[in-house]
């Protein structure tokens, strides 16, 4: 059994003029120790999927249908008592803003200190002792003198580090990262993304990770998937996806990247823009922007069939694989 | 042909807009809308509705004085709100009264807004020295209550003037001690909006064109900062007609003669001991309810151009 | 290779310094029994030295706080100078007042980062695009204005019938679109980008990037272009200045940057471009806290988080010396040949 288990998760938002549907049919799985990327655009639902597994929605947005299964309980029923158990103890959040989880007014120490007490019976002083501990492990330079300061008395780079520290604190089985190195410097992102991948490693943590950037996912996790409009149109391992991507919109997102391209040439381009999801098209999301749509796509919402390991979103792959099945009787 | 289509799409987009849409949804803010404008139409046009006219002293028997309203006894049906101290009739100089009370309001406010904008714009955008100089005047100016001033100013007018001359302008200068006290109110807000949105990206686009400093003050920057001040604006008025009514009661406003809501109550309070409590309370009734709508209508608006509602 | 082609814009010493400290009366601090007057600065830019040269695209790049941001808004006019000099086409021009600087704003254009904030949100599209040509072009009439209007909008890739439109209806990418017509409705020579793709979804990059492109060829425009993305570097510019603190510590033509790059911070920053290739981030890691421009390390800026730095790194300023690779380098250790 997966530690964690999607299925068709539906997350609408209510807002005057009806439901928009950020989510539509999410499913999937994460394994102990898996490293999962969630790639997308904004606007792609991939930070909204984030927070309704841990039923972080606010208001307008809710679940509309599905489960979340974390070890066979499902988190989308539970009650908010059960739920504040199981967030920031088995499973943690790391987002963009490190401002976001940390509060201004507090030292590092006395919030770390709390974060544990809260979820552990467990002395000041073990608490402290921990704290230091986890703040060692994520290389800051003298840990004990961190513990005293303030949070805007650190740097982003030190800052991202304590928010690593803080997810690490109560030995999670999942952290869910939200762009954690996007607000970043390019040599700060990359220390920091190596420290995440070490720590996981080395406690064995499954990380879920939300990115724009393919090329962090590529670096760091074994599985990804594409999202786009709320859908879920690929998922499979990453290498996979990167090597040989099946879906239009991943082979475009792939292609625009610059150093794909000819220096001084021009980029491949992907024409117009996500839609928003008050206009969200027929039948297949991408149709308006993809240059093999054809009136099938325009109609009737593509199905997932496997093409490898990958599954895929699309009727024109499924068109493909179907070919190319019959040639191969064909010729057998 | 162009004026109408532009006219219609800017009358469709209003219907989309979030300002209707919340508007239409706020009981509130609907009932204040709809009493505020039953209040002013009155207001101006009350030469056309009200059964007599206040100011003409030929018209006013000095025998009808303080009848009741039709309600009690011994009252007269021509006068449905009963008469005041001179024999006027009530319902008369009441809807008389609003309209010189909002015609304060409303001139004040205009004042206020243009001085404040202007100084304003100027210390939120040049910043440095002249921010210093405007923002120190005006941190005394809101050290002196509007009331102080209005009292100096006001005394000394009439002492230097006489009671007729005093008369006939006092509206007017009444626009101006009013307009001119307040004036910090809106500056300071328009400062702090100019302040934020200078640091914008349009406004830089607009100095690499080469515009000029007027250009970008009012033409960019101003149109950005004008929320606020809409909401300033409707609580302002208010502000100002109950700083004029309270001028008006210490007998430093409106004159008697052209009285407005605040000097019809100072007219009627000598005789509440005497039995005639409408004098005072009907217009002073009707004062509340008036400022009262105004500043719902201000709270609506604060909370619908709220930026971080709107888009929250 | 044909001989360099003539600079179109010169920086020379640039200094940017940044008053910390507020007024007279802020400044003063009780110490020791007695007041002193202290200022801080933040030194943005110290002492920088560009050219650009006619038609190519000179990318600076570097991390938050290197300044480059200062470097592109100084060049634009929108900052003064603390010291040095800025020259365009032969004329120096950080000088110049209101009236003769006014040729240089035509000539010189600017597109900003943020496309949701460099839209006047009150003013259509029409209205943010003809207000520049009418201000330039006071001869103009009616016709012609609208006309060139059409002109770049469609060059711009936007339908010329959404003028009546204003900016927050249209997305993140459209809006840029929109701002680099406004930049070159005035029909510019130079443009400085100041990271114009960097707040806009990757798909949207590659549009925005392509756009320019074509701009410079059909234009024949030539760029200063500010970005932090490498990638974006080596797919766009012509030559890279690479900015660490205020000083530019390397300088070369894309190519031979990206081959072989000599400055140890740009080998760090190469190594840390996650790329879809490599499997395992095998970056250069460095070490120690980032300086801040405020108080500015004596000596080289980088030596803080240097690995090769010694005695002479953190005592004397290195300067840009040309390298027989082509490249300027600003670097004791590469100087000396211990790199």
């Amino acid at each position: 059994m997966a530690l964690l288990e999607v299925n068709n998760l539906d997350v609408r938002f209510a807002v005057r003029g009806g439901d928009l549907k950020a989510l539509r049919k999410i499913s999937f799985s994460l394994d102990k120790g898996e490293r999962l990327g969630l790639v997308g655009e904004s606007g792609a639902g991939k930070s909204v999927a984030a927070f309704s597994i841990l039923n972080l929605i606010a208001r307008p947005g809710y679940i509309a249908g599905g489960e979340i299964l974390f070890e066979g309980k499902n988190l989308a029923a539970m009650s908010d008592r059960e739920l504040r158990r199981i967030r920031g103890n088995r499973i943690a959040m790391i987002f963009q803003d490190p401002m976001m989880t940390l509060n201004p007014v507090l030292t590092i120490g006395t919030q770390m200190i709390e974060a544990l007490k809260a979820h552990r019976r467990i002395g000041t002083r073990a608490a402290r002792q921990i704290a230091l501990d986890r703040l060692k492990q994520v290389q800051i330079p003298s840990p004990d003198k961190r513990l005293d300061q303030y949070p805007h008395e650190l740097s982003g780079g030190m800052r991202q580090r304590v928010i690593i520290a803080i997810a690490l604190l109560l030995d999670p089985e999942i952290i869910i990262a939200d762009e954690p190195t996007t607000a970043l410097d390019v040599t700060i992102q990359a220390e920091i993304m190596a420290l995440l991948l070490e720590l996981c490693e080395q406690h064995n943590v499954a990380l879920m990770l939300i990115t724009h950037d393919l090329g962090v996912v590529s670096q760091v996790t074994q599985n990804m998937l594409v999202m786009y409009a709320g859908r879920i149109i690929e998922q499979g391992p990453t290498k996979e996806i990167i090597n040989d991507a099946q879906h239009p919109y991943t082979q475009g997102l792939i292609n625009a990247l610059p150093q794909m391209g000819e220096p001084g040439r021009r980029l491949y381009q992907i024409p117009g823009a996500m839609p928003s999801l008050n206009r969200i098209p027929t039948g297949c999301p991408f149709h308006p922007r993809c240059q093999f749509a054809t009136d099938l796509c325009k109609q009737e919402m593509p199905e997932y069939v496997t093409s490898g390991n990958v599954d895929v979103a699309c009727h024109e792959v499924r068109k493909l694989i179907e070919e190319e099945q019959q040639q191969r009787e064909m010729t057998s | 042909m162009t004026t109408a289509t532009a006219n219609a799409s800017r009358w469709s987009r209003f219907r989309e807009s979030f300002l209707w849409y919340s508007f239409k949804r706020d009981k509130v803010a609907i009932v204040s809308f709809v009493v505020f404008v039953l209040i002013a139409a009155a207001a101006f046009l009350a030469p056309l509705l009200a059964p007599h006219d206040p100011y003409d002293l030929a018209t006013i028997n000095i025998m009808n004085s303080e009848l009741p309203p039709v309600w009690m006894d011994g009252s007269d049906p021509s006068f449905p709100l009963g008469t005041d101290a001179q024999g006027r009739d009530l319902l008369s100089t009441i809807l008389y009264g609003t309209r010189v009370s909002l015609l304060i309001g409303f001139g004040a406010v205009i004042l206020q807004s243009a001085l404040g904008i202007l100084f304003g714009l100027l210390a939120g955008y040049l910043g440095g020295r002249v921010d210093s100089i405007l923002m120190r005047i005006a941190d005394v100016q809101l050290s002196f209550s509007t009331l102080m001033v209005a009292i100096i100013v006001g005394a000394v007018f009439k002492a230097s003037f006489g009671n007729l001359m005093f008369g006939e302008i006092a509206i007017y200068l009444l626009i101006l001690i009013i307009g001119i006290a307040e004036w910090p109110q809106i500056a300071r807000t328009v400062r702090a909006s100019v302040l934020a949105e200078k640091k914008k990206e349009y406004v830089d686009a607009a100095k690499v064109m080469g515009y000029r400093t007027n250009r970008i003050m009012f033409r960019h920057i101003l149109p950005n900062t004008l929320s606020p001040i809409f909401v300033i604006g409707t609580v302002q008025i208010a502000n100002a007609i109950i700083s004029e009514a309270a001028l008006s009661f210490l007998g430093l406003g409106m004159p008697e003669t052209q009285p407005s809501l605040g000097s019809l109550i100072k007219s009627g309070f000598d005789y509440i001991q005497s039995g005639s409590w409408w004098i005072t309370l009907i217009p002073g009734l009707v004062l509340v309810v008036l400022v009262l709508v105004i500043n719902l209508l201000g709270d609506w608006l604060r909370d619908v151009m709220n930026p971080r509602l709107y888009k929250g | 290779m044909n001989a360099p082609a003539q600079p179109l814009v010169k920086i020379r010493d640039l200094e940017k310094r940044f008053d910390l400290s507020g007024n007279f009366l802020e400044q003063l601090r009780f110490r020791n029994g007695r007041f002193t007057r202290q200022q801080e600065f933040v030194h943005a830019i110290n002492g920088v030295n560009l050219e650009v040269r006619k038609g190519e695209a000179l990318c600076v790049v570097g991390e938050s706080g290197c300044g480059k941001s200062t470097v592109a808004r100084t060049v634009m006019g929108l900052l003064s100078p603390s010291g040095g000099e800025i020259h365009y086409d032969g004329q120096r021009i950080d000088d110049l007042d209101g009236k003769t600087v006014l040729p240089y704003r035509r000539k010189m254009q600017m597109i900003f980062q943020n496309p949701y904030a460099s839209l006047n949100p009150r003013m259509t599209i029409q209205q943010t695009l003809e207000e520049p040509i009418r201000f330039h072009h006071p001869d103009w009439n009616r016709q012609t204005v609208r006309d060139k209007v059409h002109e770049v909008m469609h060059s711009v890739g936007i339908d010329p019938d959404w003028g009546k439109r204003f900016g927050h209806e249209f997305s993140g990418g459209q809006r840029q679109r929109i701002a680099i017509a406004r930049a070159l409705a005035v029909d510019p020579e130079f443009i400085v980008a100041d990271e114009p793709i960097s707040a806009l979804d990757v798909s949207i990059q590659a549009q925005v990037l392509n756009l320019m492109m074509d701009a410079q060829e059909d234009r024949g425009l030539t760029y200063l272009f500010i970005t932090h993305d490498l990638a974006v570097v080596e797919h766009f510019g012509t030559r890279v200045a690479v900015m660490y603190l205020g000083t530019v510590c390397e300088l070369a033509d894309t190519r031979t940057l990206f081959d072989s790059p000599r400055h140890p911070y740009t080998q760090a920053l190469l190594s840390a471009i996650p790329r879809l290739e490599d499997d395992r981030p095998n970056h250069i890691r460095l070490h120690g806290e980032v300086s801040t421009p405020v108080n500015l390390p004596s000596g080289c800026v980088f030596h803080g988080r240097c690995p090769y730095a010694n005695e002479r790194c953190r005592t004397e300023v290195p300067q840009l010396i040309a390298t027989d690779g082509g490249a300027q380098v600003a670097c004791h250790a590469v100087e000396e040949g211990r790199l």
